[in-house]
C-alpha cells in the first residue's frame, strides 16, 4: 500500500512515568487510537482529538497536542487545502465532513452588542421581579375579536382567539437530529429535558422512537424528504410537525445514513429494512414548486388533526421571498438554519461554501414578513450557531421568535466538536449506534446536563432582558433598536436593521 | 429626509433635526381631572395641579387640553393653530378657507407671562367642512379634518395644527406648564375635562408643537415615560401602516390606542390590558374563558405591549383613560371627590385641588382609571375611515411619502 501523504494533525503524548498501565485510554477510545503493550500505545493519525481518553484517564497523564509539522508558509495554500488535495488523489471521493461550518467568516453575532437602561428609564432585577420568557409557537390571528360575556365584562368571540400555538416556557428549542445520526439515548436525554424544561424537542427525519412517546407532546416530529418512519398513527402523536426542506450545514443536499448504522431499532423506527442504506433525496420528490409545498402543509394537516406544522429551510440568498412563500403557503412557524448550522454527515464544499449567516437571514425574513403585513402569521425559529444566551437574546432581538439548539445541546453530553459524526464511532457515545459506545450516555444524566444548560441560559436571558429595562421577552422580539453594530459595514447595518455603535 | 425641516425654525427647533431619526428621552409630569357629570370647571384647577410638580419638568415644555371648553361652538372643529411668520399664516388659512367655512377666526387669548419667550403666532379657528366636498370625496367629517391636518402639518412651511377636535383644544408650549396655563389664560376657559404635562426632555427640543399632549381629532394623550420596548413596538405599527417618524415614545402609545380601539375595535378595558398585560403568572390563575382571552391578547399584542415605565392619560370629549405600566415604574396617584376623578403623577396635586377627596388610591400596574362623563359617547373618534399612515403624517407633521405595501409574488 501506498504511504499517505497526509500526516497526522494530532499528537497524542502520554507520560509513562504517571501512566497506571490500566488500559482505561484503550477501552474509552471509539476511534482506535491505542494498543496495548505492556504500556498504551497511541497511534495519532486515528486521533480525533476528542478528549474521552483525555477526560476518563485515572491518572491524568494523556495530552492531546497539534501536529506542528512544519510547512513552507503559504498564505494562500493552507494545509487544510493541501490536505484536502492529497486525500482526493488518493481516493477519488467526496471529502465528508460533520458539524458545523468552522470557517472564518465574519460572526455577526460577535459584532453585535446589547443595550441597557441607565437613569431615564430603569433597569429591573430579575432576581425581584417577575421576568417572563413565555413563548407562543405558532400562528396568530392579526387582531383578537372579543364579545361580551353579558356580565359586564368580555370574552373571546368565536373561533376568535390564538388556535394552535405551542406554549414554551423560555424561547429555547433543541434542533433536529435524527434518531440513527445520534442514538437512541440521546434522544431520549433530549425528549426527558424538553418535558421537564416545558420545551420542544425535535426527532429530525429519523421518526420517533416508541420509548420516546411518553413525551409526545414536547416533540417535534420531522416529514423530510425521506418520509421515514411516518404513519397516520405517528404523526397524531407529535405535538407539531416540521418540513424539512433544507439544513443549515448541507443547503441542497439530501442524506444518506449507511446500511451499517440501520439496526434493528433504527430499521423499526424509520420504518426500512434493516441493513438498507437510508436515503433522503435531496428535494422532497411531491415538491417541486411553493404550491406543492402548500398541498404538503395542509395534507399533513389533516391527517394531524390541525396540529401546529412547520416548514424548515437552510438560510440562503434568497431566503426574505422563500420564507414569505412559505408563511402564504400556511406554515405555522418557519425555522431558518444558518449557515454555521451543524450536521451528522456532509461533503465539506458544501457545509463550508454555501448559505447565508443565520443574523442576517433573521433580519431580512423577520422585515420581509413585516412589510407584507404577515409576520403574526408565523412565528420564526432561529438556529444555526446560537453558542450562548447572548447569541439567543441578540437573534431575538433581530426578529426571531425562538432558537433551537443542536450543538450546543450535544456538546452539553460531551460532543467536544472533533467532526467526526460520520465515522459512526464517537466516543462519547452520541452519534454512534454501537451498544458499547451508545450506553456512555444515561439518559437520566443526559436530561439533567441539558436541563441545565437551558436552565442557565434562560436565567442569562432574564439577566439581559432586566438590564434592557423589559420584564417580558415578548418586548425584545424585533426590537433592533436595542442592538448595537460594532465594525459592520454601511450595508449589512442596513440589512439587519440596526445601527452603528454611537448613534 | 422626506419632509422639509426648515420650516421649523422659526419656532426653535433646529435641533428637532438632529433629534427626530432618534429617541427623545425624558421623564415628565402630568395630571388629568374629569368630572364626570359633565360640570365644567375652570382651566385654573390644572395649572394649579401642575403648578405643584413644577420640579417634575425643567421648563421645555407645558401643555393642557381642556374638553367641553367651546360649548358655543360643539358643533364646529375648533382649530389651534401655531404659525412661523404671516406668511405661513396666510398659507395656512387659503388651505383652510378652501376646505371649510370659517366660522370665527381670531388670534388666541394670551397674556406676557415672564418665561415665555419665543412664541410662534398663535391662533384659533372654528371651522365646518364644506358638504359638497365631503360628498365628492366620500369622506367622512373626521376623515376630512385628519387629511386636513396631514395637509397643512406636511405642505404648509411654518405652520402647525396643534389641535383639531371638536369642543377640545390643546394648549402647549415651551416653558413650565403653569406659565404656559397663565399665557394661555386658561382661567377663562371651562372645560368638564382637563388633562396636563409638564416635560422634563434630557435634550433640548423645545418647538412648541413638540410639547405635549399629542392630539388627534378630540383625543390628546399625555404620556410620562420611557417605553423600553419602542423599538419593536414601532416596528410592529409600521406593519399595520402607522409611521413612527418623531421618535417619542408618546407617538408609539398615541398609534397603539389608535389601532387597538378604532381599527381592532377592542374596548378600552381590554385595549389597556393588551399595551400593559398582566403577568402569565396572574393569567394562569384567572378562570378558563378570562384565561383564554387574556391569553390570546397577549400573544396576539406581544409586539405592541408597552414595556418600561410609563403613565399616560388619554382625554376625548367622552372623558378620560389614565394607565401605568405593567409593573408600575412611574407614580401614578387617583382619587375620587363626588363625580371628580383625578389622577396626577403626584399626590400633592390633588390635594392641591381637592380639598377633602373621597378616596386616594394608587392604581395597580397596568389597572386603567377610567372616567366617563355622563351622556356621551365612549371613546369618540368619529367616524373616520383613514389609513394609519395618513393618521401618522396628519398627527406628527410629515409629508405622506408612504410607498404601497409591497406584496410578492
Amino acid at each position: 500500500m501506498q504511504q499517505t501523504f497526509v500526516q497526522p494533525e494530532f499528537r497524542v503524548k502520554i507520560d509513562y512515568d504517571k501512566c497506571h498501565k490500566c488500559g482505561r485510554c484503550v477501552q474509552q477510545c471509539g476511534w482506535g487510537v491505542y494498543d496495548f503493550a505492556e504500556r498504551p500505545i497511541p497511534h495519532d493519525e486515528k486521533c480525533r482529538a476528542c478528549h474521552r481518553c483525555v477526560t476518563f484517564c485515572p491518572a491524568r497523564c494523556i495530552t492531546i497536542e497539534k501536529n506542528t509539522l512544519a510547512f513552507r508558509e503559504n498564505d494562500n495554500w493552507s494545509v487544510g487545502l493541501l490536505k484536502g488535495v492529497w486525500k482526493q488523489a488518493e481516493t477519488g471521493g467526496v471529502l465528508l465532513t460533520s458539524m458545523g461550518n468552522p470557517k472564518p467568516y465574519e460572526r455577526i453575532f460577535d459584532r453585535l452588542v446589547l443595550d441597557a437602561c441607565q437613569v431615564t428609564n430603569p433597569s429591573i432585577d430579575p432576581l425581584r421581579e417577575p421576568m417572563e420568557l413565555r413563548t407562543y409557537l405558532g400562528r396568530k390571528p392579526d387582531a383578537v375579536q372579543v364579545a361580551s360575556d353579558g356580565a359586564g365584562g368580555f370574552t373571546l368571540a368565536e373561533g376568535a382567539g390564538m388556535a394552535n400555538n405551542i406554549e414554551l416556557a423560555t424561547p429555547i428549542i433543541f434542533s433536529p437530529m435524527s434518531y440513527g445520526s445520534v442514538s437512541l439515548n440521546v434522544h431520549r436525554s433530549l425528549a426527558m429535558a424538553a418535558e421537564r424544561l416545558g420545551i420542544l424537542m425535535n426527532t429530525g427525519e429519523g421518526g420517533l422512537h416508541e420509548d420516546l412517546y411518553p413525551y409526545q407532546d414536547h416533540i417535534i416530529l420531522q416529514v423530510a424528504s425521506g418520509r421515514f418512519g411516518l404513519s397516520p398513527e405517528v404523526l397524531g402523536r407529535a405535538a407539531a410537525l416540521e418540513i424539512k426542506i433544507g439544513q443549515g450545514a448541507k443547503p441542497g443536499i439530501g442524506g444518506h445514513l449507511p446500511g451499517e448504522k440501520i439496526d434493528r431499532e433504527v430499521s423499526a423506527t424509520r420504518m426500512i429494512p434493516q441493513g438498507t442504506d437510508a436515503i433522503s433525496p435531496a428535494p422532497h420528490h411531491d415538491i417541486y414548486s411553493i404550491e406543492d409545498l402548500r398541498q404538503l402543509i395542509y395534507a399533513i394537516k389533516e391527517a394531524s388533526g390541525y396540529k401546529p406544522v412547520g416548514v424548515k429551510i437552510a438560510a440562503v440568498h434568497n431566503v426574505a421571498a422563500i420564507a414569505s412563500g412559505i408563511v402564504r403557503a400556511g406554515a405555522d412557524y418557519v425555522y431558518l438554519d444558518g449557515f454555521r448550522g451543524g450536521t451528522g454527515a456532509a461533503p465539506a464544499v458544501i457545509r463550508d461554501h454555501i448559505g447565508i449567516p443565520i443574523e442576517i437571514a433573521i433580519a431580512a425574513v423577520d422585515q420581509r414578513l413585516r412589510d407584507e403585513g404577515i409576520r403574526n402569521q408565523a412565528s420564526i425559529v432561529a438556529a444555526g450557531s446560537i453558542r450562548s444566551s447572548a447569541d439567543a437574546a441578540k437573534a431575538i432581538a433581530l426578529g426571531a421568535d425562538v432558537v433551537a439548539i443542536g450543538t450546543a445541546a450535544l456538546l452539553a453530553l460531551g460532543c467536544h466538536l472533533c467532526q467526526s459524526c460520520h465515522t459512526g464511532s464517537c466516543s462519547w457515545g452520541i452519534t454512534t449506534q454501537k451498544p458499547e459506545l451508545t450506553r456512555r450516555i444515561d439518559p437520566e444524566w443526559g436530561a439533567e446536563r441539558l436541563t441545565n444548560l437551558v436552565h442557565a441560559w434562560s436565567h442569562e436571558l432574564q439577566e439581559i432582558l432586566g438590564a434592557l429595562g423589559v420584564n417580558a421577552v415578548e418586548s425584545l422580539r424585533g426590537s433592533r433598536e436595542r442592538l448595537r453594530a460594532i465594525g459592520l459595514d454601511e450595508q449589512t447595518c442596513k440589512i439587519l436593521g440596526v445601527k452603528p455603535a454611537g448613534m | 429626509m422626506a419632509y422639509d425641516l426648515e420650516r421649523y425654525e422659526s419656532f426653535g427647533v433646529e435641533r428637532y433635526r438632529d433629534e427626530s431619526p432618534f429617541k427623545i428621552h425624558g421623564g415628565c409630569g402630568l395630571a388629568g381631572i374629569c368630572d364626570e357629570s359633565g360640570t365644567l370647571m375652570s382651566g385654573e384647577v390644572a395649572i394649579q395641579a401642575m403648578a405643584v410638580q413644577r420640579d417634575r419638568g425643567n421648563g421645555l415644555g407645558g401643555g393642557f387640553a381642556g374638553y367641553g371648553i367651546y360649548p358655543e361652538f360643539s358643533e364646529l372643529f375648533a382649530f389651534h393653530m401655531m404659525y412661523h411668520d404671516t406668511a405661513a399664516k396666510e398659507a395656512a388659512e387659503a388651505a383652510l378657507s378652501e376646505s371649510f367655512t370659517i366660522e370665527v377666526a381670531e388670534p388666541m387669548p394670551t397674556r406676557p407671562v415672564k418665561g415665555i419667550v419665543d412664541a410662534p403666532l398663535l391662533w384659533r379657528y372654528f371651522l365646518a367642512p364644506h358638504p359638497h366636498l365631503l360628498e365628492e370625496r366620500e369622506l367622512s367629517a373626521e376623515d376630512y379634518v385628519v387629511q386636513v391636518v396631514m395637509n397643512i402639518n406636511s405642505r404648509v412651511d411654518g405652520a402647525f395644527v396643534a389641535s383639531s377636535g371638536k369642543n377640545m383644544g390643546a394648549f402647549k408650549g415651551v416653558g413650565f406648564p403653569e406659565e404656559i396655563g397663565h399665557y394661555f389664560r386658561l382661567e377663562e376657559y371651562a372645560g368638564h375635562t382637563w388633562v396636563a404635562h409638564n416635560r422634563f426632555p434630557t435634550n433640548t427640543p423645545g418647538w412648541w408643537g413638540g410639547a405635549h399632549p399629542f392630539t388627534l381629532l378630540d383625543w390628546s394623550i399625555v404620556h410620562n415615560g420611557e417605553i423600553s420596548s419602542y423599538g419593536i413596538n414601532a416596528r410592529y405599527l409600521e406593519q399595520f401602516g402607522y409611521t413612527c417618524s418623531l421618535g417619542t415614545d408618546t407617538e408609539v402609545a398615541a398609534y397603539l390606542f389608535d389601532l387597538l380601539l378604532r381599527r381592532h375595535k377592542l374596548p378600552i378595558e381590554l385595549a389597556c390590558k393588551a399595551l400593559a398585560a398582566p403577568l402569565w403568572s396572574e393569567i394562569d390563575r384567572m378562570p378558563a374563558a378570562e384565561r383564554a382571552l387574556m391569553t390570546s391578547l397577549r400573544a396576539v399584542y406581544g409586539p405592541g405591549m408597552l414595556n418600561g415605565p410609563f403613565a399616560i392619560v388619554l382625554g376625548f370629549n367622552g372623558g378620560m383613560v389614565a394607565l401605568n405600566d405593567r409593573i408600575k415604574l412611574r407614580p401614578l396617584v387617583a382619587a375620587r371627590s363626588g363625580t371628580t376623578v383625578m389622577v396626577a403623577s403626584e399626590e400633592a396635586a390633588i390635594r392641591e385641588v381637592m380639598s377633602a377627596p373621597d378616596h386616594v388610591w394608587a392604581p395597580k400596574a397596568g389597572e386603567p382609571v377610567i372616567a366617563r362623563v355622563e351622556g356621551m359617547e365612549w371613546p369618540i373618534h368619529g367616524e373616520l375611515h383613514l389609513g394609519p399612515a395618513e393618521i401618522s403624517c396628519a398627527v406628527t407633521g410629515t409629508e405622506y411619502s408612504c410607498e404601497p405595501v409591497e406584496v410578492a409574488v
